[in-house]
């Protein structure tokens, strides 16, 4: 009977299919609201209004594309490591239509203007409660996989995955605790500073556990896998683990820094996030350390060079997110387009890349291939995604801290020397670059769903047999 | 700032919680290999039937 149980791959394949394509999605919008900074005259109407499709844009990358990139590799991972089938089949079918009910639940209310208006967690309290059951389920699934495994350890990636699932049920049901007034219309629970406070310990905690541990999850199983190596040292992936979760939950009051939230609470989530920069950097050399001995690997593997550049983004934008959060640092930074090129430095960099290697590897295993379509087209899109990334942070860099320091130049007299559209009008060309690197980027992801469907088109859907553990 | 008298509290559940699920593990003896696992995922082989052993994705040393 063993032996001729298959994994449920169906699943896997739905949402990594599903990956590319709100990838796609999710970048053209950005790609639109980037060219309406420049040209103000594309929100011809309100439901293409900037305001609007910025949302749109934030929920589809994150909440789409990278979470059915998590569901994927999640479902993957776990039934590989585990050696035994997905739990609860009919609810892992809930999860995948689900999610795919809210993402064009989004995709309508945001353009229309229904938004509770909490960063990354706009969506409406109907919308709320879906995700919650669509959580709920997944938490069974994965979690009843992990009870029924057939091997007694439990992978680290599993850790990984499993606590970024609990956090975000706990992250997300707090933060969106609201009192509905109409059927499209709710109020939060929270006021004022402390609707702030409880915002911004759901959307750092977001990145920490939607964006980070999820993803490294994903870092831990297809780096070693992809360069055919173990992790370089799989204690420090243990210790990563529990030293992230450990340290995360206080890094969100640097989102407020000098606001009205009590002094002391930002200090303390300035100290937490320099803390974190500990762990992260330990998992960042663990993954790239996993090529010691084996460098040679990256020079015609375009699979590992996406994984491996995204560790290295990964690295960069931990160092830089913790040097943002100090309040010296901070009082330059915030509200410039430095903390989007920051964002977009972990959200491109780190997320898209690692998520984009992952699928690779993934997609001729699920289509019955030895490989993709076209190894060279994996290899053009990534040399078109790095120089895109690249233009897009230096750019943002350049014009974030060109508007902090204008915006804090004062004349001998005491005024301001700059007004606000001066710096506006002089963020142009570098707006334009930034257009230039997202639209790079955007058209990587093109030539990925090219690559996919011709995968696709040429291999057939396959369910691998479940195999036995190595040894005991 | 009431709302932290939510949060804080919270958060140190969730500390306790944590290492309680940690020590757990640890006693149980989850930990006490730390580097087998690492080499049996690579044991596992997930290449779909049929593929050729040779390509250089698939490459293993």
């Amino acid at each position: 009977m063993q032996s001729q149980a298959t994994y449920n791959y169906k699943v896997v394949r739905q949402f990594t299919v599903m990956t590319v394509i709100w990838g796609v999605v999710g970048m053209l919008v950005g790609v639109f609201i980037a060219a309406e900074l420049i040209w103000p005259d594309l929100n011809v109407v309100e439901w293409l209004s900037y305001g609007r499709l910025r949302p749109l844009h934030t929920n589809a990358v994150i909440f789409a594309f990278g979470g059915c990139g998590l569901f994927a590799t999640s479902y993957y991972v776990v039934q590989r490591t585990c050696h035994t089938r997905l739990y609860a089949p009919a609810l892992a079918a809930f999860t995948f239509w689900g999610w795919q009910l809210v993402i064009v639940l989004a995709a309508i209310t945001l353009p229309m203007g229904y938004t509770s208006s909490k960063e990354y967690a706009e969506l409406e309290w109907p919308i709320d409660i879906l995700i919650a059951l669509v959580w709920i389920a997944y938490a069974v699934v994965f979690f009843g996989t992990i009870a029924k495994r057939k091997v007694s350890h439990i992978y680290v990636a599993n850790w990984f995955y499993g606590g970024f699932i609990l956090a975000i049920a706990l992250l997300h049901i707090v933060n969106n605790l609201e009192i509905p007034v109409t059927l499209f219309k709710s109020y939060s629970v929270y006021a004022g500073v402390q609707d702030a406070m409880v915002q911004w310990w759901y959307g750092h905690n977001a990145v920490g556990f939607f964006l980070t541990a999820g993803f490294l999850g994903m870092m831990y199983y297809f780096v070693p896998k992809q360069a055919g190596r173990p992790v370089y040292s799989y204690r420090l992936s243990v210790v990563h683990f529990w030293a992230l979760i450990f340290t995360y939950m206080w890094a969100g009051p640097h989102h407020l820094h000098y606001t009205a939230l009590p002094d002391w609470t930002q200090s303390l989530g300035m100290v937490f996030s320099l803390i974190l920069l500990a762990p992260s950097w330990g998992g960042m050399i663990n993954g790239i350390m996993t090529l010691s001995g084996a460098w040679h690997k990256l020079r015609d593997d375009p699979i590992l060079k996406f994984l491996i550049t995204a560790l290295s983004f990964y690295g960069m934008s931990t160092f830089e997110g913790p040097m943002m959060s100090i309040k010296t640092v901070n009082a330059l930074s915030h509200y410039t387009d430095w903390t989007i090129g920051h964002v977009h430095s972990g959200a491109l960099g780190w997320v898209a890349m690692i998520t984009i290697g992952s699928i690779y590897y993934l997609l001729p295993r699920l289509y019955g291939k030895n490989e993709m379509y076209s190894v060279k087209l994996i290899s053009m899109h990534f040399w078109i995604a790095t120089v895109g990334v690249v233009l897009y942070i230096a750019s943002l860099w350049i014009a974030g801290v060109m508007q902090g320091l204008m915006w804090r130049a004062t004349n001998p007299d005491g005024t301001l020397t700059y007004s606000f559209v001066e710096s506006v009008k002089a963020s142009y060309p570098f707006w334009t670059i930034r257009l230039a690197g997202g639209t790079l980027f955007l058209a990587g992801m093109l030539i990925m769903t090219y690559n996919m469907f011709k995968t696709m088109a040429g291999g057939k859907a396959v369910d691998a047999p479940v195999l036995a553990p190595a040894h005991a | 700032m009431d709302i932290l008298y939510l949060l804080i509290p919270l958060s140190l559940a969730l500390v306790f919680v944590i290492a309680v699920i940690f020590w757990w593990f640890l006693k149980s003896g989850q930990f006490d290999d730390l580097e087998g696992p690492g080499y049996r995922i690579l044991m596992d082989d997930d290449r779909p039937p049929g593929a050729a052993p040779d390509s250089p994705a698939n490459d293993k040393e």
